[in-house]
């Protein structure tokens, strides 16, 4: 018999500190982290952002009505209040991480694209048509050069 | 209603008989000598009245619409006055899209937030088309009889806009016209119809 090759998975874990998004009820759409496993389907989160977008009231929620994100924060102590849960947030920069990633852009894009009247949209989609002419072209000026 | 009746009521004649007078009422005020067998149908009174009606708010003039129903659906077009009973005036500008100055049902329409400014547009124009006899159909005399029988064979001569309508239709484009071209990508906008694409839910839509 082989040595088993023996490695942590790389799954995103419900774990303290994890930084979820909230996909359901009234607080849809805001970040927090986890403070408490409560049981196996509710943790107790807290969401100290300084964005009122994205800040979300301490409260338990079900973890069917939660995404977790990749962030962690790595040292929050079990059952920590808002005070330490405030300071290690903004320590660990948890916004700016945020919104720079790809997830939270697309979010943006789609609430942006949401939003558009009519006019809108038809200058979308031209804008679009245009850009998609102009990388044809050069792709076909490429390939003709080959 | 019965003193209306009394004042209309032929009047009474006075006759003697022999020494005495008496009052004869008129022959129509005699009580009838049958009744009619069966109640005679009375015809149902309308109890239904023309009440004013109010545009929805979004229906400002200057709006761009989307037509949903008739030969003109899926044009977008402008709004140039409410008229009674939810009926809108609308145009093209017919240059640009082929919607000529029609009137539509406001039910028939989405307003868009969009919003074209009136201003330079002939009010007094509008407001003749915006008459109720401006897009009454003219009475032409009908051939009778044997002619028109004969006629039916042969195709109909085809209906000509008439001149003076083509000369309100300009009148009234004009100056629109002038603010659309300033705005870039309105003309294609108004010149592009409206159609529902895949995923597209119009009750969640933005207009």
């Amino acid at each position: 018999m082989g040595d088993a090759e023996i490695t942590a998975s790389s799954w995103r874990l419900v774990e303290v500190g994890r930084i979820v998004l909230i996909s359901k009820g009234p607080s849809e759409g805001k970040l927090a982290t986890i403070v408490e496993i409560i049981d196996h389907k509710r943790a107790l989160v807290d969401g100290p952002s300084t964005d009122t977008k994205t800040a979300c009231p301490r409260q338990a929620v079900a973890l069917q009505n939660v995404i977790l994100t990749p962030l962690v924060l790595e040292k929050l102590p079990r059952g920590a209040r808002t005070g330490v849960v405030k300071a290690q947030w903004e320590k660990a920069g948890i916004e700016a991480k945020w919104q720079e990633s790809s997830w939270a852009k697309k979010r943006q894009q789609r609430e942006r694209r949401r939003a558009l009247t009519d006019f809108d949209r038809f200058k979308v989609m031209r804008l679009k048509k245009q850009a998609r002419f102009e990388i044809r072209k050069s792709l076909s000026k490429v390939k003709a050069a080959k | 209603m019965s003193a209306v009746l009394e004042a209309t009521r032929p009047a009474a004649q006075t006759k003697t008989f022999g020494k005495s007078t008496r009052e004869v009422p008129h022959h129509s005020q005699k009580a009838k000598k049958w009744y009619p067998a069966e109640d005679e149908a009375q015809p149902k009174k309308v109890r239904k009245s023309i009440r004013v009606s109010t545009p929805r708010p979004s229906l400002v003039p200057g709006t761009v619409l989307i037509l949903l129903a008739g030969r003109f659906r899926g044009k977008r077009v402008i709004l140039l006055k409410n008229l009674d009973q939810g009926v809108l005036l609308v145009t093209g500008p017919f240059k640009i899209n082929g919607v000529p100055l029609r009137r539509v049902n406001a039910r028939y329409v989405i307003a868009t937030s969009h919003k074209v400014d009136l201003a330079g547009v002939d009010s007094k124009k509008v407001e003749e088309v915006g008459s109720e006899k401006y897009f009454a159909a003219e009475k032409g005399e009908k051939k009778k009889g044997e002619e028109a029988f004969f006629k039916q064979g042969e195709k109909a001569e085809k209906k000509k806009p008439s001149s003076s309508r083509a000369a309100d239709q300009k009148a009234v484009d004009k100056a629109l016209l002038a603010t659309i071209k300033k705005e870039p990508m309105l003309i294609s906008y108004l010149a592009s119809t409206f159609s529902l694409r895949k995923g597209d839910r119009p009750h969640e839509m933005v207009w």
